[in-house]
């Protein structure tokens, strides 16, 4: 039976149909990334061709380079999301251990208020959150952007984390209870640790669509200072939308530090779900 | 003494839990609850030079009663059904075949295909939606010429110029660009289900395609719920994707105008019309209560009449 599962024409199958549309998911980002590389009239003669030595310029990231803020904008998404990762990691645990270890009044009711946001997604709230930022003059600073996002990430991390918690063995916390260890220091001591998987885990799921989200940076934070890397491409693809090269390579650069990122933690992110984080 | 001791230390435990929750729940109350029920709030009123004067529902009977509001409020909760249903029928079969395949344990690569065919849903919509607008693009022509070496050029249109297909066209964009998910949702629901009972399915005969459907389509139902749902969430809030390809006027003739693209027009206003707080709050309040109401036929009709099994 066992070599029924995996005779050779059904390989053979499963091969095919994994590899067609891996290319399928690949072959956007192929066609970005390698003309990007080449002069114009090479994009447009033969688009699916490497660069060679013939067609190859990089005067698409020279225009980027000299007409664009970009050094800034990737220094503004890296503080947006570095912040707010860390916010989201630091509240969502603390939350999360008080939720999943101490017994008290109102506990579950908590839980769900806190999960609701998981369903009900924060953009509806748009209309005022953008008045309380204008009232509070946090509008086109990268603080309102880091305040929205924690908030957005607060609900599936609190959700995530305390079922880790959970998991947690309670001597473990009463022998550290036993050695005088107040609560807090279980906390960062102790728990925090433990849980360390988990918090990759959620890192990643949180730092995808805050680096990629362009409704808050458009309405928030659309100053030339405070603009993020998504919303500058955007800008910059509107504004250069007939210089091929420049686009090409505006895209290029944006593609490349989320795959970084998502190489280096891909395996990380798929140990999560499979491990049961999201289940 | 011994008696006051015990409420002390209670009373001391307590503010540990204050602490610890104060945080979290202070940001999530002040940026997410406060401001999204003070937009439901603000659909009551109406302003007029600065003035606000609460009229009731008077903002949902205009936007039900006048035809031009109304047209484009049921225009673009139609667009976003249809874009719902194409995600329904084409993302979630590709995410079940594509992660039932990967979840045969001696199939080589597994890693290599698993990390390929989720790289697309990590990159933003600004990328995705120029690069599909690129390669559909009849000027650049790499889509007409794909089509020409097939011998299938006949086929081709500028698709996300066309009233009819631009809409399906962007559904099957945004399909492309998410069906990771499922795949990688439904792979974990697959490689949780224990040997012993695709073993036993082997012993009485079941393999291949019937084993699939009656062994391990029935246990993975509860996850493709949950698919389901977030995808439905996702839909019903969708805008990026529009506004990067083709403007917030949702083109053309706003045949791609979804819930989200309306909401950021009636807000800040396009062209000669003017922004309107109160009527981008009616719209985010109609938006609300259809999320609402998918995610409660989700709770109560559907999650809990799917069994769930425990090993």
């Amino acid at each position: 039976m066992r070599a029924a599962r995996s005779s050779l024409p059904r390989t053979i199958a499963a091969h095919a149909v994994l590899l067609t549309y891996t290319l399928i998911a690949l072959f956007p980002v192929f066609v970005v990334v390698v003309n990007a590389f080449k002069n114009r009239r090479a994009i447009f003669n033969e688009p699916l061709a490497l660069p060679n030595a013939e067609t190859f310029s990089m005067i698409g990231f020279e225009t980027v380079t000299s007409q664009g803020n970009f050094l800034l904008y990737f220094q503004n998404s890296m503080i947006v999301t570095v912040a707010s990762l860390i916010c989201v990691l630091l509240f969502g645990a603390m939350a999360a251990f008080a939720l999943s270890e101490y017994r008290f009044k109102g506990n579950t009711l908590m839980g769900l208020y806190l999960a609701l946001g998981i369903m009900i997604p924060i953009r509806l709230g748009t209309v005022a959150i953008l008045q309380m930022m204008v009232a509070s003059g946090l509008v086109n600073t990268l603080t309102a952007l880091i305040l929205v996002y924690t908030a957005q990430g607060l609900p599936l991390a609190i959700f995530i984390l305390s079922e880790f918690m959970r998991t947690v063995s309670d001597d473990l916390k009463n022998a550290g209870r036993i050695d005088g260890l107040s609560e807090y220091k279980i906390f960062f001591r102790l728990v925090l640790p433990l849980v360390r998987p988990a918090l990759a885990t959620v890192a990643v799921f949180t730092m995808i669509p805050i680096w990629n989200d362009l409704w808050f940076p458009l309405i928030l934070a659309p100053g030339e200072s405070t603009k993020t890397v998504t919303l500058g491409a955007q800008m910059f693809i509107g504004q250069f939308v007939t210089n091929w090269n420049a686009v090409l390579a505006a895209l290029s650069l944006a593609i490349v530090p989320v795959l970084v990122l998502y190489l280096i933690f891909s395996r990380q992110l798929i140990r999560g779900i499979t491990s049961g984080a999201v289940k | 003494m011994a008696v006051d001791a015990e409420p002390v230390q209670r009373r001391a435990r307590r503010w540990h839990i204050a602490v610890f929750l104060a945080p979290a729940v202070l940001v999530y109350t002040a940026i997410m609850i406060i401001p999204l029920f003070s937009t439901l709030f603000q659909s009551l009123f109406n302003t007029v030079g600065g003035q606000r004067t609460f009229v009731g529902l008077a903002n949902f009977m205009v936007l039900f009663g006048d035809p031009r509001w109304a047209a484009s409020f049921w225009n673009a909760l139609w667009n976003n059904t249809w874009f719902f249903i194409i995600h329904m029928l084409v993302q979630n079969p590709i995410g079940v075949v594509l992660a039932a395949i990967l979840s045969n344990p001696s199939l080589r690569l597994r890693g290599f295909y698993r990390t390929a065919i989720f790289i697309p849903t990590i990159l933003s919509f600004v990328i995705v939606g120029f690069v599909w607008k690129l390669i559909l693009s009849p000027l650049w022509g790499i889509a007409p010429n794909m089509l020409d070496a097939i011998g299938l050029r006949s086929l081709f249109a500028p698709w996300l110029g066309q009233e009819g297909a631009a809409l399906t066209t962007l559904a099957l964009v945004s399909v492309w660009q998410f069906v990771g998910i499922p795949m990688m949702l439904i792979y974990a629901a697959l490689l949780s289900i224990p040997d012993e009972v695709i073993e036993a399915a082997e012993m009485d005969g079941l393999t291949g395609f019937s084993q699939f459907f009656k062994i391990q389509l029935p246990l993975i139902l509860p996850t493709i719920g949950i698919i389901s749902i977030l995808t439905f969430v996702g839909n019903f809030n969708a805008f990026d994707l529009i506004y990067v390809s083709q403007g917030a006027q949702a083109g053309p003739n706003f045949s791609t105008d979804l819930l989200g693209t309306l909401l950021y027009r009636t807000f800040f206003g396009f062209q000669l019309q003017q922004g309107d707080i109160n009527m981008g709050s009616t719209i985010a309040t109609m938006m609300f209560l259809i999320i609402l109401v998918g995610v409660s036929i989700y709770l109560f009709a559907i999650q809990t009449r799917l069994r769930r099994y425990q090993f």
